[in-house]
């Protein structure tokens, strides 16, 4: 199935993003079923604003966020875009943007951060470490990849990645956020690793209250 | 004196030739083969340390002694082994901080690996406190008398200890999602008389107090550290660090890699000394080895680290202002640091991780435009800086809230081992770089930035004038470049003879080490890095305690530790 | 000058008149009307606000700001609010969810309220009491009652401890932001805002008028209303390197939402008042002599100077925020309670004896 209506970036062209097949591949998963025409462009007013106003948690661990500073600051200025909002508390964040290796100590924090935050939640893995462990791969204490422990929706490879390929990365999430529908079906398709098991959990807790 | 020790090292590396041959030439079936290599170079490499044996019952008399009587009261590393059947042990390296050519390396070791314990030597210095943590953690030898046995880095439930050379890590510690253990209660092993050891527990937080988790999601940790702070109102009571959310066991995953390969990790355990770490290692291993780099090498090396350490103390400056509140100071920071950046990205290709040492030289020369770039940004530098004392540091509100908050003596300084900025501010001299002079150090003219009050301000403005110092030592060097070689030339495969090594840096935050055992083959054996930041976090408790919350960040943010090097 | 009384009679001539409604039939109706036109100008505000501060920081940290969403960001704020309003709004388990989530309502009614007091042109003032001051007062300060809630209800402990530091700040310095009134009230003699812009209006801003206590009294406004803000560099309730987010921790979608736009709004209000008080509210600038001049100022209608005037002050505290780091708890207190306050109240002194004695100009 074609997509018949291509989500603008501003001054980017469609053509210039790289890996549009699986983009499209995602649109196409998505709209399996077609949507309402009414519905649809309320969806895209809904698209409209939460892609332009991506509300970075402030989250790192290493290198990666002194780049994600320097994305912050003078130069590269990701106020342009309307990221500059860093939320500090995750339940007002959309957005984190792991940077940095994410530790076995550190991966149940990490779950935890994702779990507070609010719906709709976006996770971009910065970095090599997030993305595959990077030069930490071999180590004993340290997960490899992030899509271990949460769903990941864009990766950014680098060690650190330039400040550049944030923007990139950040506008491919746009893409994404933009072909999102907010009425009636599901937007995820990425595995989230722990879903069930959270799901058991908190099942858990809520007859333990109850019988409490 | 510099020939005589080009001379020395002329020698040792003639007398490394057979030795490094001999492995290859006897295969691995046979380590005790390896082994004597007692027959060492004839002429000891420059930073190779013997530590002396001590048994482990005469340890604490002997400690006593040097610290007491004979001065040595710095203790620079402690820093565990595995020496598979000749035991586990612990080697300390004391210095003098009266007569810094003074210095005495020590060993202890036990051959006991089901219960190892070793006396703990916390008493005497209060670093000595973290660091045989973290040699607990890392080879489950316990301290008798220590006050606060638990692991440090590790989650409290994790299995086996991951240093030794026979541990299955991976094997018993699966990924654990569940909510990390953290217990109220910490314990201490005390000797009998009777030979046989007790172990007691202990109460770390009392059931009704007010105990707020500083981290390790947090903006003003600086990392992913945690802090368990009691709290009195807004007054702080007690803190106690948790570390380890970035250990990334940087020490155990070099023993498997090649000499080269392990230079790859020391830019990322503390990014923003990222030159001067790589330049440690890298000089570890020339020194040990006997190669002697070209002139040019050292003078790139030391502009480099300076120009890192800038880098670094401007960065220091924007993330305390961001701490304070004054965000405006934070991007000012920010821009002047990009003008390094830059300089740094046309040489050396990186940004942060810049992968420019190499064992025997760097990587690339340097680019035709370094010297012009550079040259600009001195002057640059030296005008944004009277910006910085008019935006940030001639306010008010800063100035009250850092003077006088988080005073250290220079007696705690030395106790926690604290180098760097944190000890030069408290009137404590241990810059390295005056000290044990290295690269092209010995020929350029600056001063050691001194400051006496001990304060949040006095950290504070011992980075900001740093600047000015490293901008001085850059200027004098820059038209200076001598010409030669960038890179020496070096066997395919690097093998560092048998020995103990040891060779510091001034990093940007404090003397980092490296203390390298080497088989004769050619991976390390074992490789320790003296955390720079360490000792930063160790203080915090004694610093922070009876100031408010506010002061917490103040002073987390002047003592300026970055985590990942902490945990490594 | 323009008097915004001919629209309001006009529409109350309508109403009555031509419509045939009833008195009381017609004034349901205006209030009505009134209460729409205040809650859309109350976000509209908002919006402009936070566009402003966005763009003010950016400007001092040589920077852009928003730029990519709508020519030069103006729509950037749209799109955060299109985002907040359909973000999931959480309930947390072991919280007093009631209080939970009464208190975002109680701070924005509250900012609601007080943005109501504003006088903005002559005759278009909303509440408009004899005690208008006191009213004032009295209802900004159901706000920390909200703040003491979010953070008392969010079982949390940085909740908990940034509401407690906000409830010691705030009401501490509506101690000053009382007393610096008080000195004005002292030299207009009257409490009514629409009567102490009419006065200014005749006899000159009350700033130039008090000269030395006024001057002193604006400064310590300024302070003790930045402070009653909590915008740095007294945001210590949220202050976000120490207690991530403060109160609002635990807040998100739409209720921290309501936490945002208080804040700024409580900045305008902040401003609205300095303008009011001391700079004239609607009253043009007139300088005495030049009748050419006073003329052309008095083309201008009201309201515009009243925003100008406003937006001048925002722009200060703004100035303010982004460059200041922010002060100790304990600092905060000494400062309002060792320095402004006693100065506060011998500005008073000053001011009755300015009155009594005439020299006032």
């Amino acid at each position: 199935m074609a997509i018949n209506k291509r989500p603008k970036i501003k001054s980017i062209p469609y053509e210039e993003f790289k890996d549009n097949e699986t983009f499209e591949r995602l649109v196409a998963e998505l709209n399996a079923k077609g949507t309402n025409v009414i519905v649809r462009k309320l969806d895209e007013l809904i698209d409209w604003g939460r892609s332009n106003s991506l509300w970075p948690l402030t989250f790192a661990t290493s290198c990666c966020g002194i780049e994600f500073m320097a994305v912050c600051a003078a130069r590269y200025d990701i106020a342009r875009f309307g990221f500059e909002v860093t939320r500090n508390s995750p339940r007002q964040a959309d957005v984190i943007l792991v940077s940095g290796t994410i530790t076995t100590k550190m991966a149940p924090v990490l779950r935890r951060l994702y779990d507070q935050m609010a719906d709709p939640k976006y996770v971009v893995a910065v970095g090599g470490c997030a993305v595959s462990g990077g030069p930490f791969t071999k180590s004993y204490h340290v997960v490899n990849g992030v899509d271990n422990i949460i769903p990941v929706d864009v990766y950014v490879p680098g060690c650190p990645p330039r400040p550049e390929s944030f923007l990139y990365g950040m506008m491919q999430l746009q893409r994404k956020v933009k072909v999102e529908n907010f009425f009636g079906t599901t937007n995820r398709k990425e595995k989230d690793p722990y879903r069930d098991t959270m799901a058991e959990k908190a099942e858990e807790i809520y007859n333990e209250e109850e019988q409490a | 004196m510099n020939d005589m020790n080009m001379e020395k090292k002329g020698e040792a590396q003639a007398a490394a030739q057979p030795q490094a041959a001999q492995p290859k030439a006897a295969p691995a079936a046979a380590p005790a083969a390896a082994r004597p290599a007692a027959a060492a170079p004839a002429q000891p490499a420059k930073n190779q340390i013997e530590p002396e044996c001590v048994a482990p019952e005469a340890l604490l008399e002997r400690m006593e002694t040097l610290k007491n009587k004979e001065g040595y009261d710095f203790l620079e590393n402690l820093t565990g082994f595995d020496w598979e059947a000749d035991g586990l042990g612990v080697v300390y390296q004391l210095a003098s901080t009266a007569d810094p050519s003074r210095r005495v390396n020590l060993k202890t070791l036990t051959t006991d690996r089901e219960n190892p314990y070793l006396p703990s030597v916390a008493d005497l210095w209060d670093i000595a406190n973290i660091y045989e943590r973290e040699v607990y953690d890392f080879f489950g030898i316990r301290f008798t008398g220590h006050p606060d046995m638990r692991r440090i880095f590790m989650r409290e439930d994790w299995v086996g200890y991951p240093m030794r050379k026979d541990d299955e890590t991976e094997k018993n510690n699966p990924l654990r999602m569940t909510p990390e253990p953290l217990s109220d209660f910490t314990e201490t092993y005390t000797l009998q008389s009777d030979g046989t050891v007790t172990k007691s527990q202990r109460r770390l937080f009392e059931e009704d107090e007010y105990v707020v988790n500083i981290g390790p999601q947090h903006p003003s940790t600086h990392g992913v550290l945690h802090f368990r702070v009691s709290l009195e109102g807004e007054k702080i009571k007690k803190i106690d660090p948790v570390l380890g959310y970035i250990h990334r066991g940087v020490e155990k995953i070099s023993e498997k890699m090649t000499y080269p390969q392990t230079l790859a990790l020391t830019d990322r355990l503390d990014y923003l000394g990222a030159m001067q770490n790589r330049h440690a290692l890298c000089m570890c291993i020339e020194q040990a080895m006997g190669v002697e780099v070209s002139d040019r090498v050292k003078v790139i090396r030391t502009i480099m680290d300076e120009l890192q350490r800038i880098d670094s103390h401007i960065l220091f400056f924007s993330c305390l202002c961001q701490d304070l509140g004054a965000t405006t100071a934070f991007l000012y920071g920010f821009r002047d640091r990009e003008q390094i950046l830059d300089i740094f990205e046309e040489t050396c290709g990186g940004r942060l991780i810049l992968n420019y040492n190499t064992i025997g030289g760097v990587m690339a020369d340097i680019h035709p435009n370094f010297q012009k770039r550079v040259k600009a940004f001195i002057p640059y530098m030296r005008k944004n800086i009277k910006e910085y004392h008019d935006i940030f540091t001639g306010n008010v509100i800063f100035q009250n809230r850092a003077k006088g908050v988080g005073v250290l003596t220079k007696e705690q300084c030395i106790s926690f081992g604290c180098t760097g900025g944190t000890g030069r501010a408290a009137g404590w001299h241990n810059d390295v770089r005056k000290l044990r002079p290295y690269a092209a150090y010995d020929r350029v003219q600056f001063n050691e930035v001194v400051r006496s009050e001990g304060d949040s301000f006095a950290r504070y403005m011992i980075r900001l004038d740093e600047i000015l110092e490293s901008l001085n030592i850059i200027e004098q060097l820059i038209d200076n470049i001598p010409e030669g070689n960038f890179q020496e030339k070096m066997k395919p495969i690097i093998k560092v003879p048998e020995g103990l090594y040891y060779s510091a840096v001034e990093g940007s935050r404090g003397e980092f080490g490296v203390l390298l055992e080497s088989k004769g083959d050619k991976s390390p054996y074992r490789l320790h890095y003296r955390s720079t930041g360490l000792p930063l976090v160790a203080v915090m408790d004694t610093a922070c305690r009876d100031n408010m919350i506010a002061d917490l960040i103040t002073i987390g943010g002047t003592v300026d530790y970055v985590v990942p090097d902490i945990d490594r | 000058m323009f008097n915004f009384d001919i629209v309001t009679t006009w529409l109350h001539n309508l109403l009555t008149g031509t419509l045939g409604l009833p008195e009381w039939g017609a004034i349901l109706t205006e209030s009505i009307l009134v209460a729409l036109a205040i809650i859309t100008i109350y976000a509209v505000f908002a919006i402009v606000l936070i566009y402003m501060e966005r763009k003010v920081c950016a400007a001092f940290q040589c920077r852009l700001g928003p730029m990519r969403v709508g020519p030069w960001g103006t729509l950037q704020v749209f799109s955060d609010v299109f985002k907040m309003l359909t973000k999931e709004i959480i309930n947390l388990r072991q919280t007093d969810l009631f209080l939970h989530n009464l208190a975002p309502f109680l701070v924005v009614t509250a900012s609601m309220v007080t943005f109501a007091c504003l006088p903005w042109n002559a005759g278009a003032h909303i509440l408009d009491f004899n005690v208008g001051v006191f009213f004032f007062l009295a209802i900004s300060s159901i706000g920390v009652v909200g703040i003491l809630l979010a953070g008392w209800s969010s079982n949390n402990k940085y909740s908990l401890i940034g509401a407690m530091r906000s409830g010691a700040q705030i009401i501490s310095y509506e101690l000053s932001i009382g007393m610096t009134m008080l000195t004005m009230i002292c030299l207009t003699g009257t409490m009514q805002f629409s009567e102490i812009c009419a006065d200014q209006a005749v006899n000159g801003w009350n700033i130039f008028r008090g000269h030395l206590p006024a001057v002193l009294a604006f400064i310590i406004y300024l302070v003790a209303g930045n402070a009653e803000c909590n915008r740095g560099p007294f945001d210590l309730p949220e202050s976000e390197s120490e207690l991530t987010a403060g109160y609002h921790t635990e807040y998100s979608g739409m209720h921290f939402g309501y936490y945002y736009l208080a804040e700024y709004l409580n900045l305008f209000i902040c401003a609205g008042m300095a303008s009011t008080i001391f700079l004239g509210g609607w009253a043009p600038l007139h300088i005495a002599g030049l009748e050419g001049f006073n003329g052309v100022m008095d083309a201008v209608p009201g309201f515009v100077w009243f925003l100008g005037k406003t937006f001048f002050v925002v722009f200060l505290l703004m100035w303010l925020r982004w460059t200041f780091p922010r002060l100790r708890i304990d600092q905060i207190l000494s400062l309002e309670w060792k320095y402004l306050v006693p100065i506060s109240m011998v500005n008073l002194v000053l001011m009755a004896l300015v009155v009594a004695m005439g020299w006032h100009f």
